[in-house]
């Protein structure tokens, strides 16, 4: 028994297998609810019906993913370029964080999905204020991961970069960019889950594409199965966006594991 | 080759003014190997990092080679308490970062560098651990690469911020003895801190006592035992004893001074 217990945990195949089985298990439960209760397709659909729908029309579910996705990856990328320089002119003057800091607050504190419609009024229906409401809501965690880990610099490593005349852009890009590079890792993570819903929630307003868009028109019609194919899509995009993110930190930063 | 005239350092923090050096009147001699004693808050991390142009001195004259210290100078480096090795570079790219950072010599070319840095390496022991990343080496094996990092660029002088205090008394022994023979070979002179009495004897041709607050050189000690020295087995351990004695009833005086206030270091 024990010996079964410690292949569970250590081996990497039951690594895989577990929440390979959990998730089995819970459609399993899913679809076993939906035939005992027989309820009605419209309000719950079995998980055989949202597999069904997506096989009608896999070319149009996958298209309206690589909108969401393009959306997604582009307001990320974009809360990257802005937010990293952000973070570091914020690190590098007091004077500049306490004059943008509170700004910074404030446009977080805001419900994200109160200003789409006002993108719509400004930018128009396309791809572009999806992009920005992405961008919007994934900007802040990388400003704050990206500032914390270049203030947690160890003193000592800073005073040797100053013990070496080192000037003031080779100490910011040769250390203290590279020391918070971890943190910064941990903001991504943190941002690109948010980035997958702050795409949806622009699609929901003023889209004529996407996964948004496909959950938006299908509640009008009632038609659920669409919806629960559509989410199923979102989470699964969301899933590999993430793991590719932890694949990418693996890489990168070897030294990072150990040191942490 | 260091000279200190009547230094003073004030420090102005939110508890008020705290003079931390007051009229320091040292001159280190070429190839000369000074160590400095005293209590933790006496100032002896502040008195360095003076000399090494971190900090510019409140009142007072220090000067290296001849000319008065602005800022960090090229063939002066520094080694920290800790090895303070960047995580990400290997122990071979930690080593020739000042080259990196500042540049070296004109007339060393950057390969000749890189042959310099596989040779220190070697001098200490680390050879065929070049492409290793720091958290793979132990804790000495770390303070040897910082060592070597400091010696890259063949610095006229060296300062030492309690360098092997971290380390183990064994490794702290092989080190110690390390340095010495590194210092005879390389014609450096070098500026040492330790709290250490015994450290400070064995590496020291004098010892510089500081007393806290504040710091001012209380004493001067010539070491007049013939090198090499070690901390271990030592025929001259009377000798050591005894100085060690007399720096020991030096550090212990003004017991009534002792509130533990930690070290000002900026």
């Amino acid at each position: 028994m024990s010996s079964r217990g410690s292949w569970l945990t250590t081996s990497r195949t039951a690594a895989v297998l577990l929440p390979v089985v959990g998730l089995i298990a819970a459609i399993g439960l899913w679809w076993a609810a939906t035939v005992v209760f027989t309820i009605e397709p419209f309000l719950l659909p079995s998980p055989l019906d949202v597999v069904e729908t997506f096989l009608e029309q896999p070319g149009y579910l996958l298209k309206e993913t690589g909108v969401s996705l393009l959306e997604t990856m582009g307001g990320f990328l974009l809360a990257i370029v802005v937010g990293v320089p952000i973070a570091l002119l914020i690190v590098r003057s007091a004077v500049l964080e306490r004059l943008v800091y509170p700004l910074l607050l404030g446009v977080n504190a805001i419900p994200k999905i109160a200003i789409a419609p006002l993108l719509v009024v400004w930018m128009g229906f396309g791809m572009f204020p999806k992009v920005v409401m992405v961008l919007l809501v994934c900007f802040f965690p990388i400003v704050i991961s990206t500032a914390t880990g270049m203030k947690s610099t160890p003193v000592e490593l800073v005073e040797l970069l100053r013990s070496l005349n080192a000037s003031r852009s080779q100490e910011y890009f040769k250390l203290r960019l590279t020391y918070a590079m971890p943190q910064i890792f941990t903001g991504l993570k943190v941002a690109i889950s948010l980035a997958v819903i702050g795409s949806v929630i622009a699609e929901f307003v003023g889209a004529q594409a996407g996964l948004g868009y496909v959950i938006s028109s299908s509640g009008q019609s009632a038609d659920t199965a669409l919806a629960f194919a559509a989410i199923t899509l979102l989470s699964i995009m969301s899933i590999i966006l993430f793991y590719g993110l932890v694949l990418l930190e693996q890489k990168l930063l070897p030294w990072a594991q150990e040191t942490r | 080759m260091i000279r200190l005239d009547g230094v003073g350092q004030v420090f102005e923090g939110r508890g008020g003014r705290v003079q931390a050096l007051d009229g320091i009147d040292l001159h280190v001699r070429q190839n000369e190997f000074v160590t400095l004693i005293g209590r933790s808050g006496c100032g002896k991390s502040t008195l360095l990092r003076l000399i090494a142009g971190l900090l510019p001195p409140t009142y007072g004259g220090v000067e290296v080679a001849g000319e008065p210290v602005t800022g960090p100078r090229r063939d002066v480096s520094f080694m920290f308490q800790r090895p303070a090795l960047l995580p990400w570079r290997s122990v071979i790219s930690n080593v020739m970062l000042p080259v990196e950072i500042s540049g070296g010599d004109s007339e060393r070319s950057k390969s000749q560098y890189r042959d310099r840095a596989h040779e220190l390496l070697d001098l200490v022991g680390l050879k065929g651990f070049e492409r290793r990343l720091p958290h793979e080496l132990s804790g000495g094996m770390q303070q040897r690469v910082s060592l070597c990092r400091s010696l890259i660029r063949s610095p006229k002088v060296m300062l030492m911020d309690e360098p092997f205090s971290a380390l183990d008394a064994l490794t702290r022994t092989e080190l110690s003895a390390e340095l010495q023979r590194i210092q005879m070979e390389l014609a450096t002179t070098i500026v040492f801190v330790t709290h250490s009495i015994e450290e400070a004897v064995v590496l020291a041709d004098r010892v510089a006592v500081l007393t806290p607050r504040p710091g001012r050189l209380r004493e001067i000690v010539e070491i007049d035992i013939p090198r090499p020295r070690s901390l271990g087995q030592n025929a001259h351990l009377a000798d050591v004893a005894q100085i060690s004695g007399h720096l020991h009833g030096l550090l212990a005086e003004r017991p009534h001074d002792q509130v533990d206030v930690p070290e000002a270091r900026r």
